[in-house]
């Protein structure tokens, strides 16, 4: 009689898993219990990332030190791109200060890029002084996506460039191959210093060199890259007017939880305090023993009368 | 001449031993001498290890981790009723039980209205009433307005204490002979720290019901000794590092403290990884935070704990 419950308990437990497995392989990734450490681990050695962060000799005290202290670390490589090289290190590049030379800035840092470490990755994430990114989920994004495709991701904006371009502040990442035509569009002319806005200029020349906008949002339709910080997303308002700061969203924004993945990329204008508040938020504060939403496996709690049967079957000796 | 030279120096006199009897009163905490159980007692609690609960099957941690359930006791005002519908819709979801408790009514507010004022009063009454109206619920959590806490992992601080013995935790502060909890960190009571309590309110002399005009108690050191009269004492709630898990502060506030402090590694200095509460928080504070502790993670960081805490339902924040 007990074994027939038994039976029963491990056979509902069966279709459980089964579901649960089904669950899993329709919602492509974003769950924790086949999170493993390894697969990070090895992450890191298949999805190669080099890091640029643009900044200056002003800002590398007061914001970029602890972009060094927290994320920065985490990139395959990090390269802080600057008009003067000094000991942080930080690279000199040939321009000058000014939010004006913010494009120059970053023409400059990609050739930089090209001209030494362009074996040394596969995708070039560029990112500013007050951006914070949690890298894992960047590679795991990336992961599926082939680096030799033309292809780069980041906040998607609709104005301005036909395919639209990725904010410059949420930060943006370009595949090794995109990385090749932003170069080769500057030997050839395709693409010029036609504009000081980094990020629109930028968003031009790849679609000049046929670079293909990626979709960053993940299975549930939840933004990776923000442009500004957490609060100015999901705090929860009643209905309204889409405030200014969502205009130039291209896909349609979304304000409350629904904004933002779990697996968040970045977030912008994020200041020291808050630097290390999402740091601390993401890589240590947590709730013990949480089950994070996603598929969640159908048989909890365990029904009582499988662990009575369980533990009198244990208690009389008999293995299940 | 003389003689109102003497009255006035009698005057004086009296008047001085007037002085000297009202400080000596003002710096007496009433109560005990301290007895040969006082250096016993514990006044650290910490979180159980790994190796504690290592051996357990899935069905063990499913069935330990319904065990400890939480009646959360949330003071609120009416004045501000953001924080009221803030707490509802963050983190008051992971308690069993999360009860308002106002000083006053107030349309539209949810809430047990204790009509009164006077700090310790209200504090006086809400207790009352969650330990009448605790049904199975054997833990006792108490919160301000801009308290946010962690349920999940209060569960785990007490995982292995039996609410059966008297247990009163949070952040612990000693002031003279008096060691009690700090309230603006929360307040953790276990069901029989609270049952002693109520016992001892019906002794209006030892644990009165309203704070004394002449000398007032902020009414967590009233708290305090109204418990210690019953044998309990306030226990520092920490991690298996020393980490306080009780903050008054918000996670940002504490961060500040570090930078400023210089320290070598700001995150590490700063809070404990399995931290209870943070205080002094606002409403957008909370729902951000409500992001930050129950989604926002990174990929591939998988952690083998040994208790099951579900996502509540109909949530759609955490």
């Amino acid at each position: 009689n007990l074994m027939m419950v038994l039976k029963l308990c491990t056979a509902t437990q069966k279709w459980a898993n089964r579901e649960y497995r089904r669950c899993l392989s329709t919602h492509r990734v974003w769950d924790t219990l086949y999170e493993d450490r390894n697969v990070a681990a090895n992450l890191s050695q298949n999805v190669r990332l080099l890091c640029w962060i643009m900044t200056g000799p002003k800002n590398l005290e007061s914001r970029t030190k602890h972009i060094r202290a927290t994320w920065g670390k985490r990139c395959n490589k990090v390269l802080y791109m600057s008009s003067v090289e000094t000991e942080f290190p930080t690279v000199g590049l040939n321009v000058t200060e000014g939010r004006d030379q913010l494009y120059w800035k970053t023409i400059r840092a990609f050739q930089y890029i090209y001209q030494h470490h362009r074996n040394d990755y596969d995708w070039v994430l560029k990112a500013d002084d007050d951006t914070f990114v949690v890298i894992e989920n960047l590679r795991h994004t990336l992961s599926k996506q082939d680096p030799e495709k033309p292809v780069y991701f980041g906040r998607r904006f609709r104005p301005f460039v036909q395919q639209g371009y990725m904010s410059g502040g949420a930060g943006y990442v370009l595949s090794k191959e995109a990385v090749r035509r932003f170069i080769k569009g500057f030997d050839t002319g395709k693409c010029s210093h036609f504009s000081t806005i980094e990020d629109m200029a930028l968003g031009k020349c790849m679609e000049t060199m046929g670079v293909e906008p990626g979709d960053s949002r993940d299975v549930k339709g939840r933004q990776t890259f923000h442009p500004y910080p957490p609060h100015m997303y999901l705090v929860k308002e009643p209905p309204r007017k889409l405030p200014w700061y969502l205009l130039y969203d291209h896909y349609k924004p979304r304000e409350g939880p629904e904004c933002c993945s779990d697996h968040i990329v970045s977030f912008h204008y994020i200041y020291p305090v808050e630097m290390y508040t999402l740091e601390y938020f993401t890589y240590h504060l947590r709730p013990y023993g949480y089950k994070y939403r996603g598929c969640v496996p159908i048989l909890h709690p365990y029904p009582k009368v499988c662990t009575y049967t369980l533990h009198i079957l244990g208690r009389v000796g008999m293995q299940p | 001449m003389l003689s109102e030279g003497s009255s006035f120096m009698k005057g004086m006199a009296l008047g001085g031993i007037f002085c000297l009897l009202l400080s000596l009163l003002g710096s007496f905490t009433p109560g005990m001498q301290s007895s040969p159980e006082d250096q016993h007692h514990h006044h650290h609690i910490k979180a159980p290890t790994n190796d504690e609960l290592q051996s357990l099957s899935e069905p063990q941690m499913v069935e330990l981790s319904q065990k400890v359930r939480v009646y959360c006791v949330i003071m609120v005002q009416p004045k501000v009723l953001v924080y009221w519908a803030t707490a509802k819709d963050t983190w008051g979801k992971h308690c069993d039980q999360a009860v308002f408790y106002s000083s006053e009514s107030a349309k539209a507010l949810e809430a047990v209205d204790l009509n009164e004022q006077d700090e310790w009063a209200k504090l006086h009454k809400a207790l009352k009433h969650a330990y009448d109206n605790s049904g199975d619920l054997r833990w006792f959590f108490v919160a301000r307005p801009t308290t946010f806490a962690i349920i999940e992992n209060l569960k785990y601080l007490v995982l292995a204490k039996d609410p059966n013995e008297p247990f009163y935790i949070g952040h612990t502060v000693k002031s003279g002979e008096l060691e009690y909890v700090e309230y603006e960190s929360g307040i953790v009571l276990s069901y029989e720290a609270l049952r002693r309590l109520v016992n001892v309110f019906k002794d209006v002399e030892k644990c009165p019901e309203r704070g004394r005009s002449l000398w007032k108690l902020s009414e967590e050191k009233q708290l305090a000794i109204c418990l210690k009269y019953t044998g309990v004492f306030a226990e520092n709630g920490e991690d298996t590092q020393g980490k306080g898990l009780f903050n008054s502060k918000s996670v940002g506030s504490l961060i500040e403290d570090g930078m400023s402090k210089n320290s070598l590694d700001v995150v590490e200095g700063c809070c404990s990884d399995l931290a209870i509460t943070f205080s002094g928080m606002s409403p957008n504070q909370m729902q951000v935070m409500m992001f930050g502790v129950y989604r926002l993670r990174p990929y591939g960081h998988n952690f083998h704990d040994s208790l099951i805490f579900l996502p509540p339902e109909g949530s759609d924040n955490d």
